[in-house]
């Protein structure tokens, strides 16, 4: 028998679809429609390029529907202008920083283990802050009418200079009063950006007054716990100014044909260069006043490389001393830590210089207690112990740059000094925060007597104890110390009275406690911190320490079971009582358990303190919460969900998920990752069932849900299940009492799976139709009735079923899940594939239809021929002659016995030609004249 | 029309000597061409008294010398009458430096363009040491009602090379009073003698605080002060004027007492 190629009917299910409907009604162009869409026409005139603008202006031409939001954004959008004209600032700065990296590589420079300024400045702004009013006093004169006198105009031009210079000291005074903070610093910042401004307009005299003006500045001491905040923002304007004048004088070196080295000798630099920066410092050292002189002149030391290779060497000694001119000694510190700062940049090897200005600080030291200070203290109502932490960050640096690198030998000796003088905790404050760590710690029991021994009146001892803990938390002291030092530690901190001095020296100290002890030392330190923080709430001011403690806490202990047996975490987890700052903490939790368990729990102590956790988290969704941060939050919570499990107790595993589901429902991808869970749950348990169709329909509708969930690969598990169950299913099964055939039902389940598997994706590592033909496989081996023909009708439904797969887009589909419609798109191999299939098994049915040729069976033949007729009828495409003549065949053999019902034959034939009346149908036409229908005689 | 005219010294710090030769371009830069009478360039040395506003009727009852002594003058036609080109011209020239007659090249002290260099001196470093306290004081109206204080230090040396700066140190051994204040005040006494008989005048020229607030006790302060070039001269004695220089060391005290110590210094270039 010759194989019938198949050749399904191109169906468009949508036109179908709608004509069953009523018939659209179309709307004419103008009439009214409260729907109908607003379009707007934007009659567009030609734009005319921006003056100046370098991008090109790309005219949009769209003419209808132009949103007028969009078109904004063609072409000229001023920030993408912005950023096409390659940006000088960042041009200059990427200069910049491969110039350091360049720099970096030589060990003229400092490493990358010295902790730049850049790091402490922000420390600074944020720690010394003030509500006093505050003024800055500018003697700005303003700029002179400058008439220019025609006559010898170049001295003039001299003269006039000179004046501006004078200017700044006798010009008219400006007094900005009763400033706040952030005015303060607003203003600093406009004169900082006014500096670059006069020098980007070559208006050198004025950003030198400004330079002078601001560091003028420093001399004032009004507001004093305002001062090393103004220190860091003046010597801000400072480095931009040194910065400015270097790469002004560097940049005349360079003649045509190559610029400068980075490590250039004075010998390359030209005359105009040298004589440029030469006046430079002429300029400088007639500055009357002694501080701006100072600041001014050493901004600019690095500019000294131009002109002799010991300039800097020489001049580093000098500047130091010079600062022995200034009375104020907190001024005069930050002087010394402004010049060793600057050292430290240009000319790190030379440490003489630092060592000099510590040992100067240190004969000047007793100023502090002399009557100048001591009256302008009373007079500002400044306590000592605020007042002495003022020096901190300028000791802490200078220190910290002579500490860099040093030798033991040298650590000891300043330490010893510091020890000889007077009301030595400051000093003993700034050591312990410059000095190694290590160094540090192995002293640790001195430097916990040497802080007992101070001064109750003086530095605060518990910023002492913090900076020890600091260090304690970076290096280890001796093995025989250990406890003795905690407990030493603790029993001072313990007593602070001010929570907050408190807290930030507990947020240090657990460090230590949880590196070198057990879970019972950092209960206690746990309670004790509760203690001190419950009373009068006073941990709402404490948040960002306590959520420090927490962090500290989890990164030590990874094991979970450990972690929640300290009693008082879960307490200690109580103080965050803000919202967002307690679902914070939750996340560091959640994140820690997260990266450190490694296997799946079922402790109970641990699922109830997450769960706990979780739920914070998960109640903290609302409304307002942000896509991202559910995101984040369901991740997490996710994260838990799956390291729990109760091994092979699945009905407490169900629970747990009942469970969770109602704890989490507000977010979608954990109902998601719970449906999973539950998915996961049925396959494991249906096997365990005893009804065969049960299993089976339940395999299916698992199998659905889980599609619907795009749980793609858990669906294909169970089809595949279902499929490998069929061979399974008996002849005869049992129901209510009566043992029937099961073949009615295995036919009507087929039928169920097949209409499921038209959207069931194919699996990507499996071939093509991969369930389709195995499914096949399975019907082609079951043992069938002998009399039955259920076969060939699950073969005809197979036949649907492909021509349905072979459709350009599939009557349904499952939202955002994409079955082989749009995997395949069309593609010609798989549709190939699908006839082929289609093929073989068109051949069974007509083998089948064959062995039907006997007499008491001609009723079925008849039956089933006219049967695969009208499928052939509804899903082939009969302009195929091939199939047109096997139709015409089936409609004969289906009346060549007369068994054929007549009625049924009459309207079949009234069918078609009703059909052929459709468009593209007129194929049937012809197909109806050659059916005839034979009449009984 | 946007002509525009400059002249460029070769020599970057605009420093020249007597016998030397004074070179640069003249640089003439225009839209257009330029029709012009030939380029003449004259050099001019000029020592120019003038009256100071404290000396004004004074000097006019009685000197009618101090008009302006030409020491240096000399003049070159660098182009003859033409066009100049569209763009960029650019002149080279070249001035020797010669004393007119048998005067002498006196360096200029303030604002003109070509600084002259006349004789090298010699210099012999004299150190100073001072002490001021109350009693070391003169012009005292009333000694008593002072504060008592103990400054001690030195000066490196008097005699200065104009090019280096004055150095020296300063101790507050004790002072009652706090200090508000140290400066340096650079003073220069210029003297214009004639038949008539002289006028002396000094200005401060220059002034550099050492000091701000109430400095440490026996810590040496540093007095350093670079002398300003366009103010400064070597010490000068002429015939028919004088130039010299000064400095005090000023302490104001907190109760707005000053003390001030005067030193005469003694300039010249090496």
């Amino acid at each position: 028998m010759a194989a019938f190629p198949w050749h399904s009917r191109q169906r468009n299910y949508k036109t179908e679809l709608e004509s069953c409907r009523l018939e659209p009604v179309p709307l004419d162009f103008g009439d009214y429609h409260p729907l109908k869409p607003i379009t707007v026409t934007e009659s567009k005139t030609k734009k005319m390029g921006r003056k100046g603008s370098t991008s090109s202006t790309s005219s949009s031409s769209s003419s209808s529907m132009v949103d007028p939001l969009s078109s904004v954004l063609d072409g000229t959008d001023p920030l993408s202008m912005f950023a096409a004209t390659a940006d000088p600032m960042t041009a200059t700065a990427n200069m910049d920083s491969s110039r350091k990296k360049r720099d970096r590589d030589d060990n003229s420079t400092v490493g990358p283990d010295f902790e730049p300024w850049s790091c402490k400045r922000g420390d600074i702004l944020a720690r010394y802050t003030t509500t006093e009013k505050l003024s800055i006093n500018l003697f700005m004169g303003s700029e002179k009418g400058k008439t220019a006198t025609s006559s010898s105009a170049v001295s003039e031009k001299v003269r006039t200079r000179l004046e501006e210079l004078d200017d700044l000291e006798e010009g008219s005074q400006r007094e900005l009063l009763n400033l706040t903070q952030q005015d303060y610093m607003n203003r600093i910042e406009e004169l900082n950006q006014s500096l670059k401004d006069a020098w980007a307009s070559d208006q050198k005299v004025k950003a030198l007054k400004i330079v002078i003006q601001c560091s003028k500045l420093l001399s004032d001491t009004s507001v004093i716990q305002f001062y090393p905040s103004k220190f860091v923002l003046i010597t801000d304007i400072l480095d931009t100014f040194g910065k400015l004048v270097y790469e002004r004088i560097f940049s005349m070196c360079v003649d045509n044909r190559s610029a400068l080295p980075d490590h250039f000798s004075p010998e390359n630099v030209n005359d105009t260069a040298k004589e440029t920066c030469l006046n430079w410092f002429f300029k400088i050292a007639s500055i009357r006043e002694l501080i701006p002189r100072f600041y001014v002149e050493a901004a600019i030391l690095n500019c000294n490389k131009f002109l002799s290779k010991t300039g800097i060497s020489e001049c580093l000694p000098r500047l130091t001393c010079m600062i022995r001119g200034i009375g104020d000694p907190l001024v005069s510190v930050y002087a010394r830590a402004y010049l060793c700062r600057v050292g430290m940049e240009v000319a790190p090897h030379l440490k003489e210089n630092l060592n000099k200005n510590f040992f100067d600080f240190l004969l000047t030291f007793k100023q502090i207690h002399g009557d100048t200070v001591q009256n302008q203290l009373v007079v500002q109502g400044v306590e000592i112990p605020l007042y002495l932490t003022l020096y901190s960050p300028a000791i802490d640096w200078i220190l910290q740059c002579i500490a860099y690198h040093a030798p033991e030998v040298l650590l000891t000796e300043m330490m010893e000094r510091c020890k000889k003088l007077g009301n030595n905790a400051l000093l003993l404050n700034s050591v312990m925060s410059a000095f190694r760590a290590e160094f540090i710690a192995t002293r640790s029991m001195d430097f916990i007597g040497m802080i007992k021994e101070c001064d109750e009146s003086g530095f605060p001892k518990h910023l002492l104890f913090r900076s020890l803990g600091l260090n304690l938390a970076l290096a280890d002291p001796p093995e025989s110390d250990r406890l003795q030092i905690l407990n030493e530690a603790w029993k001072v901190i313990t007593k602070l009275k001010n929570p907050q001095d408190y807290i930030n020296c507990a947020e240090v100290w657990i460090e230590y406690t949880c590196r070198h002890f057990t879970k019972r030392e950092v209960n206690t330190v746990l309670a004790d911190v509760i203690k001190h923080m419950t009373p009068d709430r006073a941990f709402e001011d404490a948040y960002p320490q306590l959520h420090s403690i927490i962090k500290t806490i989890i990164a030590y202990f990874h094991d979970f079971s450990v972690l929640f047996s300290v009693e008082k975490f879960l307490p200690f987890l109580d103080m965050f009582q803000k919202e967002n700052v307690r679902v914070e903490v939750c996340k560091c939790i959640m994140e820690a358990f997260i990266k450190y368990q490694q296997e799946p729990t079922k402790d109970p102590v641990i699922l109830n303190a997450l769960l706990h956790v979780c739920k914070t988290m998960h109640d903290s969704v609302n409304a307002l919460t942000l896509e991202d941060e559910k995101r984040m939050l369901a991740v997490l919570i996710n994260g838990f969900i799956k390291m729990v499990s109760f091994g092979r107790d699945f009905e407490q595993q169900l629970s747990f998920y009942v469970e969770t589901r109602s704890m989490f429902c507000n977010l979608e991808p954990v109902l998601v990752q719970l449906i999973h869970a539950c998915v996961a749950f049925c396959f494991i348990t249906i096997p365990s069932l005893t009804g065969i169709f049960t299993r089976l329909n339940l395999y299916l509708h698992s199998g659905q849900v889980a599609l619907a969930n795009q749980c793609l690969s858990q669906a294909d598990a169970f089809f595949r299940a279902a499929v490998s169950l069929v061979p399974e299913v008996p002849k005869m099964i049992n129901i209510d009492g009566k043992m029937r055939s099961s073949e009615s039902f295995l036919l009507e389940f087929l039928c169920n799976l097949f209409s499921t598997l038209l959207i069931v994706p194919d699996h990507p590592e499996q071939g093509v139709l991969f369930l389709v033909r195995g499914l096949l496989n399975v019907i082609q081996d079951y043992t069938w009735e002998d009399n039955s023909d259920d076969k060939i009708r699950i073969y005809t439904n197979v036949l649907h079923l492909l021509s349905a797969m072979s459709q350009e887009t599939y009557l349904y589909h499952v939202d955002k899940v994409d079955s082989n419609d749009s995997l395949y798109g069309g593609d010609s191999k798989f549709l190939a594939e699908n006839n082929k299939l289609c093929e073989t098994v068109i051949t069974q049915i007509l083998e089948h239809l064959k062995t039907l040729g006997k007499d008491e069976t001609l009723k079925r033949q008849s039956v089933l021929a006219l049967s695969f007729f009208n499928s052939i009828l509804a899903h082939g495409d009969l302009r195929n002659n091939k199939l047109n003549q096997l139709s015409v065949n089936l409609w004969n053999l289906a009346q060549r016995h007369g068994c054929a019902d007549t009625r049924t034959m009459v309207k079949t034939l009234e069918y078609i030609k009703k059909r052929s009346k459709q468009p593209e149908m007129s194929h049937l036409t012809e197909l109806a004249l050659r059916l005839p229908l034979q009449t009984r005689t | 029309m946007g002509t525009v005219l400059d002249i460029k010294i070769k020599r970057a710090n605009k420093v020249y000597y007597a016998g030397e030769m004074l070179s640069g371009v003249v640089v003439i830069s225009s839209k257009d061409s330029v029709q012009h009478q030939g380029v003449l360039l004259t050099m001019e040395g000029l020592v120019n008294l003038q009256l100071s506003a404290k000396s004004v009727g004074m000097f006019e009852a009685f000197c009618n010398s101090v008009k302006p002594i030409q020491v240096l003058t000399s003049s070159i036609e660098i182009v003859k009458p033409g066009k100049f080109p569209s763009g960029k011209t650019e002149i080279p020239f070249e001035f020797p430096l010669h004393v007119k007659g048998n005067k002498v090249l006196y360096e200029t002290y303030h604002g003109v363009f070509v600084n002259i260099q006349p004789q090298k001196g010699k210099s012999t470093p004299s150190p100073v040491d001072f002490t001021i306290t109350p009693e070391t004081l003169q012009n005292v109206k009333e000694r008593a009602s002072l504060p008592k204080f103990l400054i001690r230090g030195h000066l490196n040396s008097t005699n200065c090379v104009i090019t280096q700066p004055l150095t020296g140190e300063l101790v507050v051994e004790y002072s009652e009073a706090a200090i508000k204040n140290i400066e340096l005040q650079l003073v220069r006494v210029e003297t214009c003698g004639c038949a008539e008989g002289y006028a002396r005048d000094a200005t401060e020229i220059q002034n550099i605080q050492i000091a701000d607030g109430d400095v440490c006790r026996n810590l040496s302060v540093p007095i350093y002060m670079i002398f300003p070039r366009l103010f400064t001269c070597p010490t000068l004695e002429t015939t028919n004027f004088k130039v010299e220089f000064e400095v005090n060391i000023v302490v104001l005290l907190h109760d707005d007492h000053l003390i001030t110590e005067n030193f005469p210094l003694k300039l010249c270039r090496i």
